[in-house]
């Protein structure tokens, strides 16, 4: 026991205080008193909350620098949410908290009412439901297109599993639907390194298909994409929207405007402003931070 | 998620047969030539016959085998999951003294000293055996300890490289200096292992004579089936899908890592069976050419396997083969006829297959092959 514990201690007791006075409040739980008659399953995501993400104080710094700076946000099941900001808000960085390859310095990031992210590390995030598409497009270059997607196929992920791994037909059929919802059907046995810009990123948004995940994180998703295929991943994205949840990263205002309802907009490793396009784009300090200061 | 009312049937991709029907062909090609046209033509045919295999062609051949293995092993952990490790030659030299430990008691009472113990224990005036030796008396626990101590060596190294994310050259160079040490360690007297005479002088293994044409025959055909066993186990990995997430590790290994794997026990693994091949190699090598010295751990030694897969042809399994072959017959050719050049040899062997084959021989023929089908497609 040392000062600062039994000082941190003495902080969480005033803190529950706090809570117990304040009990009683309407919550969007519906007021109800947390811990009662709900077994929390462990890797099971609890979204009784409404809340699927939450980001609460986050900061991390490089160097000194303060790439996120105290940034809190929460996405409901099935949201699409568009984050935009200028270069170096601090949009890729958080996607990396998220997923685990940066640790914040403080602050909490929660996937559910119950699984705390900081606990995991990649792999493990991957396996919770959450994927992610880089914001460079990130594909096996060497195996071809139909095994990138088995490769990420919702599966065990172990040695053993891998090394007697069988496609089932119920696993096939999937594969098939992906392969067709991407519009790769024609190039299955091509080298995913021979594919154009545009499919690489086909090809990636169709692996976090096959892993089925409950958040899908989107870097940039339709760069380098010609006008055509944009229209059609903003189709796709308007009907993943609902059953799974949505984070997309873009600088595409025109693509922004097809698909989103929610614009969250970051600055300095901040929340700037959120609401609907229009209303970011009228809001005075947006207009600042885009257009120079 | 649209889906399209009318999919149009497609076709997926069935797995790769374990090996196609040509390669069932050359697999089987081998096997022969390995059980039978081997020994029939080493010791049935009459010497000075012109299809006799003369003695000096068939140890040659056995340690190129070995070598074989080794570049199997080296293409697992570099060409296919593009870790390259400099440290392969202390693997096969942990496999080679472990073999080295048993035939040395194996010489009994007629070393020079006619003593129980090894004549350089007795040339050190040591009295007893050290504690490592203990094992050294059973053949069962020396083929156990062949593959035991590589791989435990590998898998603790391994762990731990791996688990701090240490790549690229970075790792190569880790692994050259570990083997580095390993041979001060072993160039010691004090270390019970002969110094850097290492091990020499065998008579004889599971009590029969060592030297005679039948037991080089047994160790020629055992070392051929071990290296064609491996090579269909490497073979049935590379074709599964545990083969393609060490494909993707080396290709983007983030997107390995957020697709839900962890590559930590994939490396492990391939890392961990790769040096055990390497120490099965160096304990079917020992008995062969006689002799294993610490200059088995040299820098040059390990450099050389890798030369041997990158001839070849890495992320192929036949082109490593191929190469040790290539390479090594060279070698053994040139140090004969030229010793003084055989060095630079190596070297502009590496030079040229680094700027101008970077698919190895395979990749050549492979070229040619596509050359010639793109031609006809164009004639036709």
């Amino acid at each position: 026991m040392t000062p600062d514990l039994l000082e941190q201690g003495a902080e969480r007791v005033a803190a529950h205080e706090a809570l117990v006075a304040a009990r009683g409040r309407h919550t969007e739980s519906g007021g109800r008193e947390a811990g009662f008659g709900r077994p929390v399953e462990a890797g099971q995501v609890d979204v009784v909350h409404g809340r699927i993400l939450y980001l609460d104080d986050v900061s991390v710094s490089f160097d000194g620098f303060k790439a996120i700076n105290k940034l809190s946000l929460d996405i409901a099941p099935g949201e699409l949410r568009c984050i935009i900001g200028p270069n170096g808000a601090g949009k890729t960085t958080m996607m990396d908290i998220i997923t685990g390859k940066t640790r914040p310095d403080e602050g909490k990031v929660f996937f559910g009412s119950t699984i705390d992210l900081l606990r995991y590390r990649e792999a493990e995030i991957a396996g919770l439901g959450i994927g992610r598409k880089f914001q460079k497009p990130t594909v096996f270059e060497q195996l071809t297109v139909f095994e990138n997607l088995e490769l990420a196929l919702k599966t065990h992920k172990g040695v053993r599993a891998s090394m007697f791994f069988r496609l089932d037909s119920a696993q096939s059929d999937r594969l098939a639907e992906v392969l067709h919802t991407i519009h790769l059907a024609a190039q299955v046995t091509q080298s995913a390194g021979t594919l154009s810009h545009g499919q690489k990123q086909w090809l990636e948004i169709g692996m976090l298909l096959m892993q089925d995940p409950k958040l899908l994180l989107l870097d940039e998703p339709v760069a380098g994409m010609t006008d055509e295929e944009t229209a059609r991943t903003a189709e796709l994205f308007l009907s993943l929207k609902g059953r799974h949840s949505l984070m997309v990263v873009e600088h595409d205002m025109s693509f922004i405007r097809t698909i989103s309802d929610i614009v969250t907009v970051l600055c300095d490793g901040a929340v700037l402003a959120q609401g609907t396009l229009d209303q970011v784009q009228a809001d005075e300090r947006v207009i600042e931070v885009y257009l120079g200061r | 998620m649209t889906t399209d009312s009318n999919l149009s049937p497609l076709r997926l991709p069935r797995p790769a047969p374990l090996l196609s029907r040509g390669g069932w062909a050359a697999f089987l090609a081998a096997l022969v030539a390995v059980c039978a046209a081997a020994p029939l033509l080493n010791l049935v045919v009459p010497e000075g016959q012109l299809l006799h295999l003369s003695d000096y062609a068939v140890a040659l051949l056995g340690k190129i085998m070995c070598y074989a293995i080794v570049a199997l092993a080296m293409d697992l952990i570099w060409g296919y999951t593009g870790i390259l490790s400099l440290g392969h030659g202390l693997f096969f030299a942990l496999g080679g003294y472990v073999m080295g430990m048993y035939l040395m008691r194996q010489i009994g009472r007629d070393g020079n000293y006619k003593s129980d113990l090894p004549d350089f224990m007795v040339f050190l005036d040591w009295k007893t055996l050290p504690w490592h030796w203990a094992l050294s008396d059973s053949f069962a626990a020396t083929l156990i300890l062949i593959v035991l101590v590589p791989g435990l060596v590998a898998a603790v190294f391994g762990f731990f490289a791996f688990r701090s994310r240490i790549k690229g050259v970075y790792f190569s160079i880790i692994t050259q200096a570990m083997t580095f040490a390993a041979m001060l360690l072993f160039f010691r007297n004090e270390t019970g292992f002969g110094g850097n005479n290492g091990f020499t002088d065998f008579k004889r293994i599971l009590g029969q004579p060592i030297a005679t044409p039948g037991m080089r025959m047994t160790l020629f055909v055992l070392t051929g089936l071990t290296l064609l066993g491996f090579y269909l186990m490497a073979r049935w990995l590379i074709r599964s899908k545990f083969g393609r997430v060490l494909q993707a590790i080396r290709d983007a290994e983030s997107r390995v890592m957020f697709s839900g794997y962890n590559p930590l026990p994939y490396k492990l693994t391939i890392w961990t069976l790769s040096a055990v091949m390497c120490g099965v190699a160096g304990a079917l090598y020992v008995p062969q050419v006689g002799i294993i010295n610490p200059s088995e751990m040299s820098t040059a030694a390990s450099i050389e396997m890798a030369v041997w897969a990158a001839v070849g042809g890495r992320a192929t399994l036949v082109g490593p083969v191929l190469g040790a072959f290539l390479v090594n017959g060279a070698k053994s050719w040139l140090t004969v006829t030229a010793p003084e050049f055989w060095l630079y040899f190596l070297g502009a062997l590496f030079i040229a297959v680094t700027l101008f084959l970077p698919d190895g021989v395979v990749g050549l023929v492979k070229r040619f092959r596509k050359g010639d089908a793109s031609v006809e497609e164009k004639t036709s």
